[in-house]
């Protein structure tokens, strides 16, 4: 766009300021838009990080870092997690390995068996988990995962430049439906978001809202009228969310739909989607279409949103009612102590 | 000279061009990012780029002509005043709370925008500047500091004529006046003018552009061999106490400020017309549609008036007032005392009549000088082109208030004139209609008018939700056959009240003194709060979730449904 004149004189002296030449030759016609902050590419994020040691929760947890089945087996694949390069493959075996980054690049090759220092790995979900601290416990739970008759896919992973707690409070919040996501999840005159509950589950330590209901014209890909849909949301990990939703193929059950962030730095995330569908008719591909039409959507609003961390500060934003269970998730992260990818409250 | 982020000087941060009609520009001064957008009427609003509620921008927002529609949740903050008017994740309330984005001072002049940090300077035009009819040029950013920009700026003049420096680091060369916007601590935008339009706009534009071109290649090849200033950290502000919490509900508040008198005319037969200003011509307080004001009348006593205005039109607010309702000596005051230039005494604008903007066909049926509400909420909904129709009942044309104004809508707005009882209920049954999902009407006038919209909106299949309306007076039969104890927190007092005697009475009984005007339950004057007891309000001031939230009550016509009740008196 933009169309500079070759190097020339200094600027120095330049005459005829006041004068215009109009006999000269014209220039390009220039455009001069609003100038924008710069943008990071994911490129120079992941060659200039700016290091900050996470929090020791946040070090200790599990986090995703790859669909285990997108891994290439002898193949080098990078990554970014809380700040420090990663790279992973997967052995002949399949398993997946991953371990901190030296001078290794995207899509070498590469036998497993020579890499020594490994981080701790576990698969779940369809996913490849790693931590840089020691694992504190087993993953959370999703038991309808392993239900025989559920088409389980992952749905891809997207980078997005903000934070993953930012991430999770937009997969929590339904007030957004008919904005973001108009005549599909949401659209107006159905702008109501009802009174629903929300808890924090002390037993499994996360945040569980319940009877949340919004009238959806598409609600998902099976879907061929408007309805109202019930909602549960979990939030069983500070950067993982889970939700179930009715289903419009079968009445009794509920479709499952997880986002796994992983926190590349405070600012930019990776969003990883499952779903776990009772679905008969449709093809995978449209399933995953469905999911990544819907975060394509959310996708520019989130990178639009300041600051990039989320802000625990109460005073900070404005909530509403509507507003319940993002209000939730925040005073959990506080009192876990989660400093990263977030704007602690003072004290 | 560092950058500061308080710094006061009033800076061209867009072209007058860069806001055509319905566009959100994204601007930046100082390191802080501005949503600046031009309303319909004119007005260019300078606000910080970031909704309250999430922090999404709203340059990326929708102008919807009088208000700003944040992309996210589509919360809409009306012109001017920046302030919150709807929430449509909770359609049926009216925002209780006073939720305001920052704003920043900004003038349109010399053919550019400007703005300025603060308020700590005034707006003042640089030397020779209301002489001509500016041209702006195209602006050229730099990757430089501000001073650089500046001094090589000032290395264009030529010899012979030495380089003027302007306030507001700004040089003229010749004719051509060239400011330099501080973006950020090392980033500039250079924003020229020339004293009219050249002859030949295109080839000077473009020679002007390389001129500046050439002058922005040196600069940031030089700018790349020297270390960049740290950008400016803008904060951003924290919102209040009460905006932090989960919206409990506010006790409304009794505030009061001046107004003037601007226009008094009679709008029709019978309908006075009043328009209320600013003292010093600054813009009135955000209102939502079907919003009304208490007006503190010269004789003590409080009315209600209800606001007439469209979305983000705050430079005053404009209220109908019906010359012959003389009840208490209530309007008569208005209309025979006060005069243009008078002051009188307003709250901010209550809304107890809210108007859900989430409806696929929204019904206003008005009756005499009810228009006024109702003619607030079409314009709203006509801005943003939304399904309505009016309907304005009235026993002849020469006594229909507001004519003109119900003229320029784009909606329909019907007149029906003169019929008898039972021709307008037959009117109302055939405008309602069988009810469908997602209507709503909206009726104001005489209650037994009310009572009848209702009465036939209930046989057409209509549920209570979508039938909205709005009291003036309280005409309701007061139930006072109860007793009960009233404990007084903070006078130290228990009375007992009789059956047949309101709170107010016994609490003046007993020595107190406690404000009160319309004593029907309409005014809001003697609100008070309770602590603890159940209320049984009889009034038709609070609304239906003040009411429910049991924490405020009119003591001159509530009473209690607990044998004690503690208030907060």
């Amino acid at each position: 766009m933009d169309h500079r004149d070759e190097p020339g004189d200094d600027g120095g002296g330049a005459s005829g300021m006041h004068c215009p030449n109009l006999n000269r030759t014209p220039s390009p016609a220039l455009f001069v838009g609003t100038p924008r902050p710069h943008r990071y590419s994911p490129a120079n994020l992941e060659s200039t990080p700016m290091p900050k040691a996470p929090d020791p929760i946040t070090r200790d947890l599990w986090h995703v870092v790859a669909a285990t089945d997108e891994l290439k087996i002898g193949l080098i694949e990078t990554t970014l997690l809380l700040d420090r390069r990663l790279a992973m493959t997967r052995g002949l075996d399949g398993e997946p390995v991953v371990w901190f980054a030296t001078d290794e690049e995207n899509g070498e090759d590469i036998d497993a068996e020579t890499v020594l220092d490994r981080l701790p790995v576990k698969t779940a979900y369809g996913y490849t988990w790693t931590c840089l601290g020691t694992p504190s416990a087993d993953l959370f739970p999703i038991p309808e995962f392993a239900e025989a008759d559920r088409v389980n896919m992952s749905c891809g992973s997207i980078g997005i430049h903000v934070s993953a707690p930012r991430a999770v409070e937009n997969f929590l919040d339904m007030g957004h439906f008919p904005y973001v996501h108009t005549d599909i999840l949401g659209s107006e005159p159905h702008t109501e978001v009802k009174e629903y509950d929300v808890e924090v589950s002390e037993e499994r330590d996360e945040v569980l809202a319940t009877k949340c209901k919004f009238m959806q014209p598409r609600a998902a890909k099976s879907a061929t009228q408007a309805m109202e849909v019930e909602y549960v949301y979990r939030v069983p990990h500070p950067f993982c969310s889970v939700l179930y939703k009715s289903c419009p193929e079968d009445e009794s059950r509920r479709d499952v739909i997880g986002i796994f962030l992983q926190p590349m730095t405070e600012e930019t995330c990776r969003a990883h989607l499952l779903q776990s569908m009772i679905d008969s008719t449709s093809t995978i591909t449209d399933l995953r279409r469905f999911q990544q039409t819907i975060f394509g959507q959310d996708k520019p609003i989130l990178e639009n949103q300041y600051p990039k961390k989320l802000p625990l500060d109460p005073r900070s934003e404005t909530p509403i009612r509507a507003d319940k269970s993002a209000i939730a998730y925040r005073r959990w992260l506080s009192q876990k102590g989660i400093t990263y990818g977030v704007i602690p409250q003072a004290n | 000279m560092p950058l500061s982020l308080s710094d006061p000087t009033w800076y061209p941060i867009a072209s007058s061009e860069d806001l055509p009609f319905r566009h959100v520009y994204h601007g930046q001064l100082l390191g802080r990012e501005l949503a600046v957008w031009r309303a319909d009427d004119g007005n260019v609003n300078a606000w910080e780029n970031r909704c309250l509620h999430r922090g999404v921008r709203l340059s990326i927002g929708i102008n919807e002509g009088q208000e700003l529609k944040c992309q996210y949740h589509g919360w809409r903050y009306a012109n001017r005043s920046a302030g919150c008017t709807y929430i449509p994740a909770h359609p049926a309330d009216a925002p209780a709370r006073r939720i305001e984005n920052r704003k920043y001072p900004v003038r349109e002049a010399f053919g550019l925008i400007w703005s300025a940090a603060n308020d700590d300077q005034p707006f003042a035009p640089f030397p020779g500047a209301e002489d001509h009819d500016w041209f702006a040029l195209r602006p050229v950013p730099v990757n430089a500091t501000p001073e650089d920009v500046l001094a090589g700026l000032s290395r264009l003049a030529p010899d012979d004529q030495p380089v003027e420096f302007i306030p507001g680091r700004a040089v003229t060369l010749g004719s051509a006046h060239f400011f330099v916007q501080p973006v950020d601590a090392a980033r500039s935008v250079i924003r020229g003018i020339l004293p009219e339009k050249p002859a030949d706009e295109i080839a000077t534009l473009r020679y002007y552009n390389e001129q500046l071109t050439k002058l922005r290649d040196s600069l940031e090849r030089a700018a790349a061999k020297k270390p960049a200033p740290e950008p400016l950290q803008p904060v951003f502000e924290k919102v209040s106490v009460e905006l932090s919490t989960m919206p409990d509900i506010a006790v409304p508040r009794g505030n009061t400020f001046p107004v003037v008198v601007k226009r008094k005319w009679q709008s029709a037969d019978g309908v006075i017309g009043f328009e209320l200003a600013d003292r010093d011509g600054k813009h009135l307080p955000t209102f939502q549609p079907g919003a009304h004001i208490d007006v503190h009348l010269p004789n003590g006593l409080v009315r209600q008036y209800s606001l007439t205005n469209g979305p983000g039109d705050l430079m005053s607010y404009t209220i109908g007032v019906k010359a012959e309702s003389a009840s208490k000596g209530g309007s008569k005051v208005l209309v025979e005392t006060v005069r243009e230039g008078d002051v009188l005494a307003i709250s901010e604008p209550r809304n107890n009549f809210p108007l859900r903007r989430d409806a696929t066909r929204t019904v206003l049926i008005a009756a005499g000088i009810g228009i006024t509400p109702l003619l607030s909420m079409a314009r709203f909904l006509d801005k943003s082109s939304l399904n309505y129709e009016l309907h304005y009942f009235a026993r002849a044309s020469e006594t229909m208030a507001f004519s003109s104004e119900l003229d320029v809508l784009h909606g329909r707005a019907d007149r029906h004139i003169g019929l008898t009882r039972e021709a307008i209920k037959a009117k109302v049954a055939e405008v309602l209609g069988q009810y469908q999902f997602a209507n709503h009407v909206y009726i104001c006038g005489p209650g037994a008018m009310l009572e009848m919209v209702q009465e036939t909106a209930t046989a057409l299949g209509w549920p209570d939700e979508a039938v909205h309306f709005e009291y003036f007076q309280n005409d309701k039969t007061i139930d006072a056959s109860s007793a009960f104890d009233v404990e007084l927190a903070r006078s130290a007092m228990t009375l007992h009240v009789p059956a047949g005697r309101t709170i107010l009475e016994t609490m003046r009984e007993a020595g107190l003194t406690v404000p009160s005007s319309c004593e029907q339950g309409a005014c809001g004057t003697c609100l008070t709060g309770v602590i603890e007891g159940e209320v049984d309000h009889q009034d038709v001031y609070l609304n239906k979730t003040e009411k429910a939230s049991n924490t405020c009550m009119m003591t001159c016509v509530s009473r209690a449904k607990s044998g004690r009740l503690v208030l907060d008196i």
